[in-house]
Parts: C-alpha cells; structure tokens; sequence
C-alpha cells in the first residue's frame, strides 16, 4: 500500500520575480526549497505510514533536474521513495497538464492510498494541482485539511479548515488530501536518513515511461495562456456594485477585463 | 577556517546547526527562566539519531569518535548550552562504560543511548570531594551477588531524568585512592533517590541535583572493569570528555561572537554604526582570534584521542581550559558590545555569559587542569 506526496521545488523567497517577457518564473540566484506546505505534506504522510501497517510513502515531483535536492530532503525525513517527473517535453505546463502527467505517474506507481498535497505553492499559488490530480485518477479530493481523526485502509475522517472553523468530512479512499500549515510540525532530518538519501539514486521518469498521451502534456497540453502576470496594489476600502444582477455582472465583467489588459 | 572535515562531519555540523537554529534557539530564554527540563528537545536529538554519533555502529550508534562528538556539541550548544547539555552530560556517563564496559554491560546500555531512549548521569562529586575526588564518601559494599550503596552525590547533571548512572564509590577505604570502583546504577533500582534540584546561575535548562543511595543494592554484573579502577575510570573518562565541555564553551562562544557582529553592525551612536568604532572593531576580532583557535585546539585534541593515542590527558586538559577561558572573555566582551541593552535579559548575551562561567569549573575547574598539564609536562622533562 502506497501513500502519495506530491512535492514541488520553489524558490526560497516571498518575492518571486516574473520575467515581463516570458511571463515565467526568474529562478536564477534563488536557492531552492521544497515548497513550504509540502513539509507539511510529508510530515503528515508519514504520521498517517505509523498508523497503517505496512505502508510506504512514496514522494515524486515534477521538474527539472535539480528538484531531485528536494526529493533528497523528502528521503532524509524518513519518505521510503522517490520519483522525478523530468522531461523536456514536460516544460510548459500548466497546472491542467501538470495535474495531468503526476495523475499518470501515479497510476503507474499503482496501489495508491492516499495523495497528500500542500495547499498551494509558494510561487505559483493557484492551489489547482492537488484538485487536477484527483480529477485526473476520478477519486475524491479534500482540501485544507487541518486534522486526521481516524483512518484505515478504506476510508478517512478529516477536519477541513474553513474561514469560520472546520468541517469534518469523510472520505472513502483512495483520495487526494491538501494540507494547511496547522496540520502538524514536520520533523527535521535525521542523520541516518541525510545518508541514505546521499547514496539513494532516484529514478528518473520521462514521457515515455508513464504511458501518457502526447498532446496532454507540457505547452501543448496545456490550455492555460498567461496574458498577464502582475501584483495586484494593496486591497483598498474596494467597490460595491448595486443594481440588477445582469448589470451587475456585466460591468464586473467589464472592470475586470480592463484590469487585465490595461 | 577550513577544518577538512569529511562528508559525514559535515552533515553532523549542518544538522546539529539546523536543529540549534529552528529548535533550540526560539525556546532558549523560557528554559533559562522556567528551569525545566528540555524533554521535548530531548525527543528531537533522539528522532535526528543524534544521540548516538559517538556510539559504535555495532551498537546502534553512527560510528563516530571524540571529533563527531564535539562539532555535535559546539553547534548544539551555539543553540543553547543549557538545553544542550543534557546531550554532552549523556556522553559523560555513557564513556565509563563505552572504555571500561564488558560485552554484556556495552550490549545492555549503548543501544538504549544511541537511540535516545535513555539518558545517562556521571556521578562522582560529593559535598566535600569536588576537586578533592579521593575524598569521596559514598561505599560500595559487596554482599554476595551484589554491592550495597550508600551515600549522596552532589550537582549530578541530568540526575533525576537520566536512566542510567555511573557511580564511582568506596568498594575499600583502606586501599585510598586504589579502593574506589565505578558502577552502573540503573534509575528504577530500589534505594536510588534524588534530592533538591539545584537553583544556578546559568545552564539553567540542565538538570543538577543530588543523587542518594540508601542501601541501594546493586548486581555484581554492574561493576565496570574491575574493583579498584573507579578513579582510573573516573581520569580516563576525562579524558575523553573534557573536549566536550571545550566544544560546549566553543559553542556558547561563538555565538556571542555571533550576535556581537549583529548588534554592533545594527547599534548607532554618534551618528553612525557602533562597528565603525576601532575599539569595538579590535575587541570583535579579539574575539574572533580565539574563538578560532579554540576551535583548532579542541578538533586537534579531538583528533588525537580519536587516532588511539595514549597520553592524551595533557591535550584534553588544554581544551577545556582553553575553551572555557576563551567563552568567559568573549561572553564578558559581548556583554560589553552591547552596552546597558547588554545586561538585559529580553538580550541574548547576559545568558551566555552567565553559561559559560560552568565550563571553566566542572569536569575539573581550571585551576585543576592547570595542574593537570602541569604535571605531564614535568613527566615529559623527565622522561627525556
Ligand atoms: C501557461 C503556463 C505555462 C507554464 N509554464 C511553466 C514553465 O515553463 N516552467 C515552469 O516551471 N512552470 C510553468 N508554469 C507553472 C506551472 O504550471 C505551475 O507551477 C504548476 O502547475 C504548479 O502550480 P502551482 O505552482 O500553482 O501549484 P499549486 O497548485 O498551488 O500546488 C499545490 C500542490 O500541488 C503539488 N504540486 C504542484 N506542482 C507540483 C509539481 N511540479 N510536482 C509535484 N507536485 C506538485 C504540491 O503538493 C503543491 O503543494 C506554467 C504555468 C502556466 C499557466
Ligand atoms: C552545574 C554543575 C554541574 C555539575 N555536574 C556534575 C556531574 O554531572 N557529575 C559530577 O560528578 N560532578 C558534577 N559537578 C561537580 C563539579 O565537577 C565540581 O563542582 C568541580 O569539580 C569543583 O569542585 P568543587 O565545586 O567542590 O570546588 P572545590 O574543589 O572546593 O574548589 C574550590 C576552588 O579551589 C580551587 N582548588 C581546589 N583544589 C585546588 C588545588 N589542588 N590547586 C589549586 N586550586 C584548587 C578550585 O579550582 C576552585 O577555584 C557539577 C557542578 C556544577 C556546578
């Protein structure tokens, strides 16, 4: 039985620079981290291993060549393996196509549990992959979870961390989990784990090795088109539209659209 | 400097850095104050297989040596040297039985402290032998299968908390120095109790208390190496343990060569940053200039004893005495950097100062390791 964790490598700042002319990332001079709510994600992978018997947490994440640091990091813990998704026919994807080619990866790793996710991702922040991957494999999803109240093979109970409180929710499974930072405290390395994973070779996967289709994945799989990527100012005392609903909606509408290509 | 350390020394200081960093430091200041113990650290050292660095692989330990040991204890201790001792003080009574332990004793203790799992106490001090330790009271009397304990050991780190205690006692008065025998006392044994735990001056997260043995029977399997070698144990574990107390100096040292650095770069009087000062530029690289030499005289000593050597007690005696007079100097000169703010306790330097004044008094007070050296250079001149 397999528990899932889905890591992603993103800079080590708050403030991620955008090239204007490619609209991506700048992640030159930037030390890389795993991205911050996916420690929680571990920790919690491997909390819920204690719990079922005979489990292994398998971590895998999509990128290039240098994510296998984060993967390292994720051995050093105590994950059992390791996959990277790289390849350049990869590069470009959205999160729909992102989603799409762990989906696969993760059917091929088979006998799957649970998939743990963080929330969102430091840098891109859309919190979109955790919910594409479990549209992809047709399992259920819950998101912002907060606690694991019980758990077995077959089904889990969950608090789902809302703006007021919590919902508990449950779930049969498999299903994916994305998790808030009040979850639990990820545990630091240990010593024999910093060397197993120094030795650990982490096999490489590429398009070819999770039978995908071609035209999903990377630039071409992807239907996302960036148009613009700025900071939005700081929230001012904002704007209350009145009137019919139609109008309303269309001049929201309206507003939006001028914001975005203005 | 460039130490040359191999890939595994260095992956012991970055970890033990990592955990000083995001564990220790942030609950420094409520430890000192409450007094507590640090259980929830303890659990961290012993998840991190950190308890176990100077522990053969054999026995569930990581294989390392004296050198290991003491980068582990520098940067913990760069964290805090309180908290931090309960780690080093283990080392202290772990190494009776890891130089003098038999197979059965090796096999019974060692896993349980490289794990984690137990904690362990040296036991040698009594109200009226502290450096004097010939004078020691307590007795050990043999009864069949088994010695009697009975007396009171006085400022025990870890006493208390730890699960296992090596004791050196009077198994023949008569005999003097060369009646004294070193045990294993296991926490739960009937007639082993503890006494007030000690209000300090610093190293206010370690636990000192008395440790008393009323009729404490204890099985003969227990006795480490012969009757008679208490003191022998006692010295030669010293020896390997005093570059401990040197890295645990090291380490509160470098840390107030650290946040001395910070401040007076952030400090402005008269206009501009404080480290535009000569007087404070010259005392920050005073400071530097030994806390780097301490360094280099705890790793070569460490090195040393860790290469088999046999006259080791003259190096070992040098590091502490270096170390610690080093941590005194340069906590006392960061208090000063930091001037008023310096003497105030919401400031990190006041409690390093008032940390590091132990080094230069347990494990033998300076003044001792003085003599110590002393006289192995006289054994020196006359060999020749
Ligand atoms: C049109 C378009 C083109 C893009 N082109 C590129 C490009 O060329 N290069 C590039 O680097 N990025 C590119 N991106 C960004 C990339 O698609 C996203 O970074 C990625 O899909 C993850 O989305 P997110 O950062 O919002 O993560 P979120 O959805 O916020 O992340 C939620 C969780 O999903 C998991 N997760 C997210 N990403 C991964 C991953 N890669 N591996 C494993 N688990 C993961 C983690 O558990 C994470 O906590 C592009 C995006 C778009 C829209
Ligand atoms: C916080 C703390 C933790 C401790 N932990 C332990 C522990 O875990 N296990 C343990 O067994 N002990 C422990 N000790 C005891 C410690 O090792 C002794 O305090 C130390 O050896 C000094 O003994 P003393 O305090 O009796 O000082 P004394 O021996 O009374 O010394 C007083 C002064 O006289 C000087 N002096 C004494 N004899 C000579 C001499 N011959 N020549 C020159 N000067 C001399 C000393 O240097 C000192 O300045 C601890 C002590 C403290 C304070």
């Amino acid at each position: 039985m397999k528990i899932i964790v889905l890591i992603k490598q993103v800079p080590e700042t708050t403030d991620v620079r955008i090239d204007p002319e490619t609209n991506t990332l700048i992640r030159e001079g930037v030390d890389s981290i795993i991205n911050p709510f996916d420690m929680y994600a571990i920790e919690e992978a491997l909390r819920v291993k204690e719990r079922l018997e005979g489990a292994k947490v398998v971590v895998i994440s999509m990128g290039p060549p240098q994510a296998v640091d984060a993967l390292k990091e994720a051995l050093s813990m105590g994950c059992d393996e390791a996959v990277l998704l790289s390849d350049r026919k990869f590069a470009g994807s959205d999160t729909w196509a992102t989603s799409y080619t762990l989906a696969q990866a993760i059917k091929k790793i088979g006998d799957y549990r649970l998939i743990f996710c963080g929330k969102q991702a430091s840098d891109g922040d859309t919190a979109q992959v955790g919910p594409g991957v479990s549209t992809h494999l047709d399992i259920p999803q819950v998101t912002y979870v907060k606690h694991i109240e019980q758990i077995d093979t077959h089904a889990a109970k969950v608090e789902r961390m809302t703006e007021e409180g919590y919902d508990i929710i449950e779930t049969p499974l498999p299903a994916v989990l994305t998790v808030v930072k009040e979850i639990n405290e990820p545990r630091l390395p240990s010593l024999k784990g910093k060397m197993r994973a120094k030795k650990a070779e982490i096999p490489v996967w590429g398009a070819g090795d999770i039978s995908c289709d071609e035209d999903k994945i990377g630039l071409d799989g992807s239907p996302t088109r960036v148009v613009k990527i700025f900071t939005p100012p700081p929230r001012e005392g904002g704007r209350i539209l009145t009137g019919e609903p139609d109008e309303v909606a269309k001049e929201l509408a309206g507003l939006i659209k001028d914001i975005v290509t203005g | 400097m460039d130490y040359l350390l191999t890939e595994e020394q260095q992956m012991i200081k970055d970890l033990c850095h990592r955990i000083a960093e995001e564990k220790i430091k942030p609950v420094a200041a409520e430890y000192d104050e409450s007094g507590e113990f640090p259980w929830p650290i303890m659990k961290i050292f012993a998840e991190s297989d950190i308890c176990g660095i100077y522990i053969p692989e054999k026995y569930g330990g990581m294989g390392g040596g004296i050198l290991e040991l003491a980068i582990a204890t520098e940067e913990l201790c760069w964290g805090c040297g309180g908290i931090s001792l309960a780690f080093a003080a283990t080392g202290l009574g772990t190494f009776p039985i890891l130089l003098y332990g038999n197979e059965e004793q090796k096999a019974k203790y060692l896993p349980e402290v490289a794990s984690g799992r137990k904690l362990a106490a040296f036991a040698l001090t009594e109200a009226e032998a502290g450096s004097d330790a010939g004078s020691i009271k307590t007795t050990a009397k043999k009864d069949g299968d088994s010695y009697i304990l009975n007396g009171t050991k006085q400022w025990i780190t870890n006493g208390g908390e730890a699960e296992i205690y090596t004791v050196v006692a009077m198994t023949n008065k008569a005999k003097g120095a060369r009646g004294a025998s070193a045990f294993i006392v296991d926490k739960d044994t009937p007639g082993l109790s503890f006494g007030k735990k000690e209000n300090k001056m610093g190293i206010r997260g370690s636990a000192t208390r008395e440790v008393i043995f009323t009729d404490c029977r204890v099985p003969k399997e227990n006795l480490l190496g012969k009757e008679g070698l208490g003191f022998i144990v006692a010295m030669k574990t010293f020896d390997s343990s005093r570059p401990g107390v040197a890295a645990q100096a090291l380490g509160i040292a470098q840390r107030a060569l650290d946040e001395s650095v910070k401040y007076a770069h952030e400090r402005r009087q008269f206009g501009t940053s404080i480290s535009s000062f000569q007087a404070i530029q010259f005392m920050l690289a005073d400071m530097a200039i030994q806390v780097e030499a301490s360094r280099a005289l705890i790793y070569s000593a460490a090195r040393m004893i860790d290469s088999g050597a046999k006259n080791i007690a003259k190096v070992s005696a040098m590091s502490k005495t270096f170390a610690s007079d080093t941590a005194m100097k340069v906590t006392t000169d960061a208090v000063q950097i930091f001037g008023g703010y310096g003497y105030m306790k919401e400031y990190p330097v006041e409690k390093l100062m008032r940390d590091a004044k132990i080094t230069q008094i347990y494990e033998g007070t300076n003044q001792i390791q003085r003599g110590v050296i002393a006289s192995a250079l006289i054994k020196e001149a006359l060999a020749k």
